[in-house]
């Protein structure tokens, strides 16, 4: 942590304005806010962070983030143990579980394949998903991948490892989103949804 | 400083929470970059895919400025080759070429004109854009100045049975002036020469022959191999050509 100012507050401004979604401007709002309360706001919250950074990690198993390893998903006995959903990041996998659409185990890449960029497969969790899968037990893999050129070009690469394994593997559907209006929709999604038209 | 005209998305990378810098390729201003505000949100993310065409404005106070780029989409090229293994193949293969073969901001008019009709023939599948893209590699190599001279045989003259291609000096030799150099020789495949139909191993040797010198000597004077996607459509192409033996 360097260059980072020494008065305490532009300190926890300045560490506050680093995470997604916080400005400058909204981090100073905010530090302002526990300011006014510290005993019932910065404590708990300080409490939060160190004891989440303790104790979270990856999961041996998916590589979902849980304070247990495999996590609260991989040890959910309901769940459908021959489905696992493969996803590139945690915020897809907790997405998914948002949904309520998915009951069965999941599989987190790690990125996509991205040439450009230098990501190769052994940048990613492919061998530790072939590996789960020659362990025997799962029947269907379902690549839920972000619709990108990246993306779908890693969901073709994993569908040709995954083959030899004489499982079934499907993709998301890619469409007109739900209460999407046709006339807003961009040329490719549209595209998309008319080659995959189903029978009414 | 202010320019707007058709461009071919080759690379896109995310800048901040939601911006993205992307390198597009158009006529006039060859491979350029700009600075896409929101070029990763929900809204823009499918405008700027490698492969589509866009209608491209590019904004900037002095010229050597990265600029601020934004664009309409003019046709959906990354999401008409989706679907297809092979088809995406081909568009990653040729924007990711292009991207690092390229200079910045000098004009390759055949080039990206070569982009495009490759771009357009791939909506018909991507057996049909194949041969295109071996051509477009030459043509690529000759814009560069590494071109093949495929014109007559380097060691007898002759114009016909042409067949190979010397691997050091990029030039054409005959079936009979082969002889027992024929297995360190480069196959040429005929469509290079305008010669009858092609099939899925000529547009093997159509991209190990340019594969050869683009990795020689474009890449490999950056001291960079051949980009990833493009090892991967010959990879592709080749388990085409020779799939995989049966176990059972």
């Amino acid at each position: 942590m360097t260059d980072l100012p020494n008065d305490p507050i532009e300190r926890l401004i300045a560490l506050l304005a680093r995470t997604p979604g916080m400005g400058r401007r909204s981090a100073r709002r905010a530090v302002l806010k526990m300011l006014m309360r510290p005993q019932e706001t910065m404590l708990p919250l300080a409490e939060a962070l160190t004891e989440a950074a303790r104790a979270v990690r990856p999961c041996e198993t998916c590589g979902n983030l849980d304070a247990q390893s495999p996590c609260g998903i991989c040890r959910d006995p309901q769940r459908d143990r021959h489905l696992v959903c493969v996803v590139e990041g945690v915020a897809d996998l907790w997405a998914l579980e948002r949904a309520h659409a998915h009951r069965g185990l999941y599989h987190v890449l790690g990125g996509v394949l991205s040439p450009l960029a230098g990501i190769g497969p052994e940048d990613l969790a492919v061998g530790p998903l072939l590996t789960r899968i020659a362990a025997g037990g799962v029947e269907e893999v379902i690549i839920a991948l972000p619709a990108t050129v990246d993306g779908t070009a890693t969901a073709h690469y994993l569908t040709d490892r995954l083959r030899p394994a004489g499982i079934a593997v499907t993709r998301l559907a890619q469409g007109v989103p739900l209460g999407g209006a046709l006339d807003v929709l961009d040329e490719g999604t549209l595209a998309a949804a008319l080659r995959a038209r189903r029978p009414a | 400083m202010e320019w707007q005209a058709p461009a071919v998305v080759l690379d896109v990378r995310p800048h901040g929470e939601s911006g993205a810098v992307v390198t597009l390729l158009t006529e006039a201003h060859g491979r350029h970059a700009g600075l896409a505000k929101g070029g990763a949100s929900r809204a823009q993310a499918p405008l700027w895919q490698p492969g589509n065409l866009v209608e491209a404005r590019w904004v900037a106070r002095l010229a050597d400025q990265l600029g601020a780029l934004s664009g309409e989409l003019v046709h959906p090229a990354a999401a008409l080759a989706m679907e297809d293994p092979l088809a995406l193949s081909v568009l990653r293969a040729a924007t990711s070429l292009a991207e690092g073969a390229l200079p910045e901001r000098e004009a390759h008019p055949r080039i990206f004109h070569g982009l495009v009709a490759l771009i357009a023939t791939l909506a018909r599948g991507a057996e049909a854009a194949l041969p295109d893209l071996v051509r477009w590699e030459a043509d690529l190599l000759a814009d560069l100045g590494y071109g093949l001279d495929l014109a007559r045989c380097a060691v007898t003259g002759t114009q016909d049975e042409l067949a190979f291609v010397s691997p050091r000096t990029g030039r054409a030799v005959s079936e009979r002036a082969a002889g027992e150099w024929r297995d360190r020789l480069l196959p040429l495949p005929a469509f290079l020469l305008g010669q009858g139909p092609s099939g899925p191993a000529d547009w093997l040797a159509g991209l190990r022959l340019t594969g050869h010198f683009l990795a020689r000597d474009v890449f490999g004077l950056q001291h960079r191999p051949l980009p990833a996607a493009r090892e991967m459509l010959a990879d592709r192409l080749a388990a085409l050509v020779a799939p995989p033996a049966d176990p059972g």
